[in-house]
């Protein structure tokens, strides 16, 4: 387990603004992801664990270890923190066998016990055979295995990993996905993963922290944080919403509906408890809520007119862009049937309107 | 008719053994310089610096005070060699390392600072301590172009003049190195002493230097190195 409270203030400099960190978080075992653009400190926040980065104030609690408290002026020396940190470019040592990698984390365990934690690594981590080569003999994917394997063969109490995916093709990122699942299932400690990909965290964190500008705007499951996003900010981080700026014309609470303005048109939507009449708010709709139809003869109530810009199509999915940012998602089947049409309308289920 | 090889011997002996100290005290000030922040820090660098822009003349009267038969140092030597430090080989040593240690210096903390930052993280996190990231990580990692830069002080301290000429002088078989033969074979006359020895230092010091760029130009790690 993890307790962090962390302070750390940055001047603005020549080439850079001023930042702060302000973060407080605590986690359980398992993956937690770090999740938010770049800047929002996500890195800072790793490497003030493993003890890189000296925080201004709070504290960091490791089980029931103290790594580092302002007050009492306790910092134990990344060395001693037992942290186990995969960095972004693995950081192999260039001019050590995969081997020796291995043997330079356990040099001060006795012989016997060394080698058998060595060849133990291997063997889990499928290194054995490669165990003779130097990291730029090893592909990419290796080279993933042999940084998670160094990183653990020490017992950490902790695994720090800064955004392991970046720069993986699709099949490399599944083979990673699979390990860090395996060491979760194997090692039991706590997980924090930097990532700013929503894919990565739904696949793997249990929890999530979404930081923006050094604070933690939102935290808890994937699931929980994608299905309600806590205020706009979160919704537009999130970057799988559209977001409509609407005003409120009517609300019924007898009959749950309400009347929303956007632009020159009309859309229901539910009841929502404590709005008044005239309130411009922020409402979310995930693109596989909207439904695009062709336009034809007149426009039902919940639909409104709206102009196609372009398609992106996936192997499962058609993805339609709309103008007005408005995006649509729709199954590949659905829009060959309906992909010669010239004019669109999108319509909007009540219910699935989100307020922020 | 008969040259004498004594200074190019004593030059090469010189050079060789003010190498080694150099690469020992400079290695070290490097690391320092590199890796450390402390107050004074820039006065150390532009100290270690000062030799390369001084006149040699003023470095080599502030070596003259210092080891001196009046100075603490002078009288010290003294008393554990039983003579006198200046006005002898080991002083031609001593202003050998004074004259090219600071190229040593600049070059491996150069060296040392390119090593890509993250193999030192790295390394923390594995529980090493900094002795072990030094000599296991950074060296290995920074090894050919601290090498380069040795060679480079080699060829530098076998160039010495003006320092050793002060503190060492100029003792025909004790003291006088290649340089200050070549200045003596000119003032006496002697221009085909002078032509040899000419030759001959231009020759060791062009093969020292293409050895030191085929060293510095080979694998280097730096940030693009790492993946």
């Amino acid at each position: 387990m993890i307790q962090a409270r962390l302070r750390r203030q940055f001047p603005a400099g020549s080439d850079s603004a001023a930042f702060s960190l302000d973060i407080e978080f605590a986690t359980k075992d398992g993956i937690t992801a770090l999740f938010g653009p770049s800047g929002s400190g996500k890195t800072l926040t790793l490497d003030c664990i493993a003890g890189f980065v000296r925080p201004d104030e709070g504290r960091i609690l490791l089980d029931d270890l103290i790594l580092f408290d302002a007050q009492t002026r306790v910092n134990v020396p990344p060395r001693q923190r037992r942290c186990g940190y995969v960095f972004q470019n693995y950081a192999l040592f260039p001019h050590m066998t995969l081997r020796r990698n291995l043997a330079f984390a356990v040099e001060m365990w006795p012989r016997l016990e060394r080698h058998r934690k060595i060849a133990g690594m291997l063997e889990k981590f499928r290194l054995t055979d490669l165990a003779g080569r130097k990291p730029h003999e090893l592909s990419g994917g290796q080279k993933q295995r042999c940084s998670i394997a160094r990183a653990m063969i020490g017992g950490p109490k902790i695994l720090l990993l800064d955004e392991p995916a970046a720069g993986l093709d699709a099949p490399l990122r599944a083979e990673l996905y699979e390990i860090l699942r395996q060491v979760r299932a194997e090692f039991g400690i706590p997980m924090l993963l930097v990532t700013h990909s929503m894919d990565e965290c739904f696949e793997l964190a249990d929890q999530m922290l979404i930081l923006r500008e050094g604070r933690v705007v939102q935290s808890g499951p994937p699931a929980n944080v994608c299905d309600r996003p806590a205020n706009l900010d979160v919704a537009r981080l999130l970057g799988i919403y559209n977001i409509l700026a609407v005003e409120i014309r009517s609300l019924d609470p007898s009959r749950n509906t309400s009347v929303l303005r956007y632009g020159d048109f009309d859309i229901g939507g539910e009841y929502y408890p404590g709005r008044l009449r005239g309130d411009r708010i922020h409402v979310a709709v995930a693109p596989q809520q909207l439904r695009a139809v062709p336009k034809e003869g007149k426009l039902a109530p919940h639909q409104m007119p709206a102009q196609l810009l372009r398609v992106i199509e996936a192997p499962q999915t058609a993805r339609l862009e709309f103008a007005g940012g408005l995006n649509v998602e729709m199954n590949r089947s659905d829009y060959e049937r309906t992909k010669h049409a010239k004019e669109w309308a999108i319509e909007f289920p009540a219910r699935s309107l989100r307020v922020l | 008719m008969q040259i004498d090889w004594f200074p190019l011997w004593l030059s090469l002996r010189v050079a060789a053994v003010s190498t080694i100290l150099s690469f020992c005290i400079g290695l070290a000030l490097a690391y320092i310089l590199a890796n450390r922040t402390f107050r004074g820090k820039e006065l150390l660098d532009a100290a270690v610096t000062l030799p390369l822009v001084l006149p040699p003349t003023v470095l080599g009267y502030y070596l003259l005070v210092a080891f001196g038969r009046e100075s603490i140092l002078g009288r010290l030597h003294e008393t554990v060699f039983g003579s006198p430090l200046v006005f002898t080989a080991e002083a031609a040593v001593v202003a050998a390392i004074f004259h090219s240690a600071p190229l040593l210096i600049k070059s491996a903390r150069a060296a040392l600072e390119s090593v890509d930052h993250t193999y030192e993280q790295a390394g923390r996190t594995l529980g090493a301590s900094e002795l072990r990231l030094f000599f296991e990580v950074s060296l290995p990692l920074a090894w050919r172009s601290i090498l380069a830069a040795t060679a480079l002080a080699f060829a530098r301290a076998l160039g010495d003049f003006g320092v050793t000429i002060m503190i060492a002088g100029n003792i025909p078989h004790r003291t006088q190195t290649v340089a200050v033969a070549i200045y003596d074979a000119v003032e006496a006359g002697n221009g085909q002493t002078a032509r040899v020895l000419v030759l001959v230092i231009s020759a060791v010091t062009l093969l020292i230097l293409t050895l030191a760029n085929r060293l510095g130009s080979g694998f280097l790690p730096t940030r693009q190195g790492v993946r």
